[in-house]
């Protein structure tokens, strides 16, 4: 018998090959007779193109072709996956979204054109001498100032370059409750723009062959399938069995590589034109300015309590700042993912967010690791922990005097938690960090000169976006199932394909695991595929922490067809009746007997079915499935952040940094636990290094890691992460999903230490040195 | 205008025509199809395009192919024994769930190991000072870190 | 980065014929400058590689000075014991330029002739009273850098080596930028033990568009070599850079703190 798989700490399958170099990234793809493409991007925030020469350009050595916006114009334009409907019962403005600029261009970066020549040097060489003549025009790039009267305009058929005002909760009710409230605790602040930053930039390689009229997309993709349906149904007007988008092994996305991008459009079209495969490698500075952005919120945000810090209410109003066009899921990352999520772990009765969503000068901004999430537990906890402040309270008391204690529980905010355990991972965070022993830390920092200070976050997150009928019924233009399938060799050996797609979360062993555990086998005996169109039957994709609660459990369907199958194959083998058969690590057995049929031999029968019930069954144990939730999964948990600033010079040093979090049933801990490590790494990125800037003519100021600060090793500590566990309700695995939470909880974790510790009520992020030290020379 | 190259990779004496203006890295990845070493960035930040030059860990997107002339040069591709085993720091990158995503890990691995020839009980914080020239945005660190050490304790036993 | 075309120097000689070619330049570790031709901001017709002259590496060290070739890298001084026993602060600097890959290549000399306002080696060279030699002279320090990227070498000059004088005791103290981990301020402060007013040299990279000398500071460290020495001296914000990561203000300020950590490092 083998030890019970799930749950256990099994080293990756997959590193082996990415240890020694054997990864096959898209760039490592280099396809017979291929060609290279560079593109022109615009160097203006906003201008109108009033000629492009190409004369000199095409005479460059090695180069094949150069298209423009007219050359694509019969195209497409890039669609917006999510239909958000306004105050007014209007759907957003929606304005076309073209893969090469037609007649105007909005961001810098902005693509103008594709260069296409035998090498990459050559292609960029001739970029050089593309005669773009623009007509510059003025810009906004700062989400708050996007409506103002005499803001320049982006888009005819968005009037103050408004995309959309949208609400969500009950506000007569809410302002009821402020009226009545005995404290109000207000915040106002900037969630900060952040750029992705996959360490893989993306790349794409289109080819086409006239032999079969089949387009081939290699592609640093989070989701194949959603590319291909996207590109072929509203870009390229194409069947989709002419379309194989391959993704294979992805060097992170983060959200990033979710979208369907203009790179894609425009190498798959010409690779036809041309007659050659064309590939497009990303530089990195090239990836500043087009890889979508993330966050970028300007909110207003009150809390109304009532003597004893009970919460009462919960008022927000949100700029988002959409970018210069709507990328794939813009549009419900502030809204969907965002508004619903400000109950938090609380029990506050009435809330009312209200979100204004901009067009502006600057590159689209998207989902990116929280999405939504993230901005909404920012708003939450940092609320919290002022109020606790103003009103005196410890921060964990004011938490535990609110938490929800009760499931399933429904907010105010339309969803409703299954389950969660909130005290039980604020305790534990509390020991792991050892709160008890801050006083005496914070002593001994002084005593140095230093300042220490210590905060909470107490997140929230819903993953596995869910059911389909519910997105739907809320803009989604999109199913958000999963597929699976489970393929049963002849000799037992299994291979699964899934529509998940990992890009670094290691499913190749999680999935591996969850199937070998369930059938009774070596891991070593199952291969995990995905990634490829043409392999896997369907799938949605890679996001949102939803992979193992979703794809998951649709691998752990077709599993149960696979078992439900044997069963029927071992009676007949067996002599038995089917009901009398159950299944257990591997065996097919009789009730009540030692008569068994090991899996092996029963896949054996199904494909050399001699003795078969041919009259019942079809020969074969293949079995797929398709599984939609019936809800959301709520991973949950408590962050504790301990900082040391030096005021001398405003440096922040993250001296510990303690994550309990719930994430319901774990396949592999040494995985989640990597999860966590990297998600708060990030968190603590964006709350201390990370911030996109723009000049206000819309130059990108921070487009290299000379200006982007990317967190490296020496600007976080070692982690301690430890996890509670209630196990989701609706799910067979009772798995909740874990890749985001660290992103999530972190940031207000840490600004929530660092006002702490410089004892101010609010500081921006990034809490660069400057920005602590500016605000330390303010508050002497 | 092509200029001749010659060096050693991975033990094998290899020589080329390529344009003057080829990295080493573009050498390695298009004209020796290694493609194991990885470009992260182009300002010499990210260090996933790390190999080590005659003994010492260095980026080979921010140099010339033809400054490696008659250099001898070890890529991820040459770092396990040729009958497949790991180099213990490769072993304790996986054991200790070092990489996620892998694209930043050749270079982690190649200077992790240069770093730990001269370092073989290395600190946390010294390991972390190392890694200044590498980048990651999947593992926050930790997990290298502990896989570092780990690694460097494995070579320094000869393992 | 654009075409162009590679020499490799088989001696200083050639080095220096080569370097005089339309807008030739010299190709030292590559650290700084193919990053620039990378993103198509130098544009050389002809690169010099200096790589293969012997005669520009290497470390000598003779109690008064030490003497680092042009060709030497960075790794090499951070770890020699020469340098280390002679002028520790100098080994010191040497391995905090960028990160260990980039001081596997970087030269002492490519960083010296490019000058740039956030580099490290400046500040060694002007705090230590350096002298740069090249193929056709010297220069003391106070000579040499003139300006943003710029030098007292006239074209085709090459860096041959450069010594510094061996003080009494010396730190250099960085506050790096946090995203490109250059200097936002560095404070290089060596005492020289002579007495009188001019003991101290203090020089600042980082703060200003190019390395300069704390005149004030040096005045107050000769009288006293003593932390609140230096952390009485206020630096004027004005000339100084500002930029995303600092204002000139809050680089002034970096400037007596990272002095007084200097001298504090220096005393222990």
């Amino acid at each position: 018998m083998n030890a019970p798989l799930i749950g256990a700490r099994i080293e990756r399958k997959e590193d082996y090959r990415f240890l020694t170099g054997a990864g096959q990234y898209t760039d490592d793809v280099t396809l017979p007779n291929q060609s290279h493409a560079v593109f022109v991007r615009s160097p203006h925030a906003h201008a109108k193109i009033k000629s492009i020469k190409l004369d000199r350009a095409k005479k460059a050595p090695g180069v094949l072709a150069i298209y423009t916006g007219e050359d694509l114009s019969k195209l497409g334009g890039l669609p917006c996956g999510w239909l958000i409907t306004d105050v007014n019962g209007q759907p957003m403005k929606e304005p076309p979204h073209p893969s090469l600029a037609q007649g105007k261009v909005r961001y810098v970066g902005d693509q103008v054109a594709i260069v296409i020549a035998e090498t990459e040097d050559q292609a960029r060489d001739a970029a050089e001498l593309v005669e773009v003549d623009y007509e510059v025009l003025p810009a906004v790039v700062d989400g708050s100032k996007a409506r103002a009267k005499g803001a320049p305009q982006l888009h005819d058929i968005a009037p103050d370059n408004t995309c959309y005002v949208w609400a969500l909760g009950d506000k007569a009710a809410c302002d009821a409750a402020f009226a009545k409230a005995a404290h109000v605790t207000k915040l106002e602040f900037i969630n900060n723009r952040l750029i992705p930053n996959a360490m893989e930039p993306r790349v794409a390689n289109g080819s086409y062959s006239r032999a079969d009229d089949a387009y081939t997309l290699y592609v640093a993709s989070q989701n194949p399938h959603v590319e291909r349906l996207l590109m072929t149904a509203f870009v390229m007007g194409l069947p989709e069995h002419k379309v194989r988008v391959v993704a294979g092994d992805v060097g992170g996305g983060f959200g990033s590589k979710i979208y369907l991008y203009a790179e894609d459009v425009a190498v798959t079209w010409a690779s036809r034109q041309l007659g050659r495969p064309v590939k497009w490698t990303s530089d990195r500075s090239e990836a500043f300015m087009s890889d979508a952005h993330g966050r970028d919120h300007h909110t207003v945000a009150e809390l109304a309590m009532d003597k004893d810090g009970r919460f009462l209410g919960m008022r927000v109003k949100t700029t988002a700042n959409v970018g210069a066009y709507l990328s794939t899921f813009a549009s419900c990352v502030p809204t969907i993912l965002y508004a619903t999520l400000l109950a938090g772990q609380y029990k506050t009765p009435v809330i009312h967010c209200e979100v204004t969503a901009v067009f502006t000068n600057t590159v689209p901004v998207d989902a990116y690791r929280g999405a939504g999430r993230p901005e909404a537990t920012y708003v939450v906890e940092r609320l919290v922990e002022t109020a606790a402040r103003e009103m005196k309270l410890d921060p964990a008391e004011i938490r535990r005097r609110n938490f929800i204690t009760e499931f399933p529980y429904q907010t105010p905010v339309a969803l409703q938690y299954d389950i969660g355990n909130y005290n039980a991972t604020l305790e534990a965070a509390q020991k792991l960090a050892d709160v008890a022993g801050f006083a005496a830390r914070k002593k001994a920092s002084q005593a140095k000169g230093r300042l220490r200070g210590l905060g909470y976050a107490a997140y929230i997150e819903a993953c596995g976006i869910a059911p389909s009928a519910v997105a739907g019924s809320l803009g989604a233009r999109a199913g958000l199932f999963e597929a699976g399938e489970v393929r049963v060799h002849p000799t037992g050996s299994v291979t699964v394909f899934t529509g998940s797609h990992s890009h670094g979360q290691g499913h190749e062993t999680t999935f591996a695991q969850v199937v070998a555990d369930r059938l009774g086998m070596p891991i070593e005996n199952v291969d995990i595929v995905h990634g490829d169109t043409s392999k896997v039957l369907f799938g949605m994709g890679t996001y949102g922490s939803r992979s193992i609660a979703v794809g998951g459990t649709a691998i752990v369907k077709a599993l149960d067809k696979i078992v439900a199958k044997g069963k029927k194959i071992a009676a007949h083998l067996l002599e038995a009746a089917e009901a009398d058969i159950e299944y257990d690590r591997g065996e097919f057995r009789v009730k009540g007997t030692d008569k068994k049929k090991m899996f092996g031999e029963v896949a054996f029968a199904a494909y050399v079915p001699h003795n078969y019930p041919h009259d019942k069954l079809e020969p074969g144990l293949n079995e797929n499935a398709f599984y939609d939730p019936s809800n959301f999964t709520f991973p949950a948990g408590t962050y504790v952040c301990e900082v040391e600033v030096d005021p001398e010079t405003g440096k922040v040093t993250v001296e510990k940094f303690s994550a309990v979090d719930d994430f319901g049933k774990i396949i592999n801990p040494m995985i989640v636990e990597g999860q966590v490590h990297g998600g708060v790494t990030q968190g603590i990125g964006q709350a201390m290094l990370e911030g996109c800037r723009y000049s206000d003519d819309g130059q990108l100021m921070t487009g290299s890691y000379m200006d982007y600060c990317l967190p490296r090793a020496d600007d976080v500590p070692s982690y301690q992460v430890d996890t509670r566990e209630t196990p989701c309700t609706h799910n067979p695995l009772g798995v909740k999903g874990c890749g985001e939470a660290g992103a999530i909880g972190a940031p207000a974790a840490f600004i929530n230490a660092l006002t702490d510790a410089l004892g101010v009520k609010d500081i921006p992020m990034p809490a660069t040195p400057q920005v602590v030290w500016n605000a330390l020379q303010k508050k002497n | 205008m092509a200029v001749k190259i010659s060096m050693k990779v991975n033990g094998k004496a290899v020589t080329a025509e390529v344009e003057d203006r080829t990295l080493l890295v573009t050498f390695i990845r298009e004209h020796l199809r290694l493609t194991g070493t990885h470009v992260g960035c182009d300002t010499a930040q990210c260090g996933a395009c790390t190999v080590d030059m005659d003994g010492r860990a260095v980026k080979s997107c921010a140099f010339l192919a033809m400054q490696a002339e008659g250099a001898s040069i070890t890529t991820i591709e040459g770092v396990a024994k040729p009958d497949g085993t790991l180099h213990p720091m490769q072993a304790a990158f996986k054991e200790n769930h070092g990489l996620q995503c892998g694209f930043c890990t050749p270079g982690m691995v190649m200077n992790a190991i240069d770093f730990a020839r001269g370092n073989p009980n290395p600190t946390e914080q010294q390991i972390r000072e190392a890694l200044d020239g590498n980048l990651c945005r999947c593992t926050g660190y930790h997990n290298i870190v502990k896989s570092i050490a780990a690694g460097a304790k494995a070579m320094a036993a000869g393992k | 980065m654009h075409a162009f075309n590679y020499h490799r120097a088989g001696s200083l000689a050639e080095a220096a014929t080569l370097a005089g070619k339309g807008e030739a330049k010299l190709l030292a570790g590559g650290q700084s400058l193919v990053q620039a031709m990378k993103l198509r901001l130098a544009s050389p017709s002809d690169l010099i590689d200096l790589g293969k002259l012997k005669e520009l590496q290497g470390i000598k060290s003779d109690g008064k000075s030490v003497t680092i070739g042009a060709m030497t890298r960075h790794a090499e001084v951070e770890h020699s014991a020469e340098v280390k026993k002679a002028i520790p602060a100098l080994a010191a600097l040497a391995g905090m330029i960028g990160d260990r890959q980039v001081r596997a290549m970087g030269t002492c000399g490519g960083s010296i002739a490019n000058s740039d306002p956030a580099a490290d080696y400046p500040a060694a060279v002007l705090a230590l009273n350096a002298t740069i030699t090249t193929n056709k002279g010297k220069y003391e320090a106070d000579k040499f850098f003139t300006g943003l990227y710029e030098t007292a070498l006239k074209p085709g000059e090459i860096i041959t080596s450069v010594s510094f004088q061996v003080p009494k005791r010396a730190a250099y103290m960085k506050f790096k930028n946090p995203a490109s981990r250059f200097a936002i301020v560095g404070v290089f402060v060596a005492d020289f033990g002579t007495g009188g007013s001019n003991a101290v040299r203090v020089a600042v990279t980082g703060a200003g568009p190019c390395v300069f000398r704390q005149a004030d500071m040096e005045k107050a460290l000769s009288a006293k070599f003593a932390p609140e020495a230096a952390a009485g001296v206020k630096q004027k914000k004005e000339g100084l850079n500002t930029d995303l990561h600092a204002s000139a203000e809050y680089r002034a300020h970096l400037v007596t703190v990272m002095a007084k950590r200097a001298v504090e490092a220096a005393l222990k």
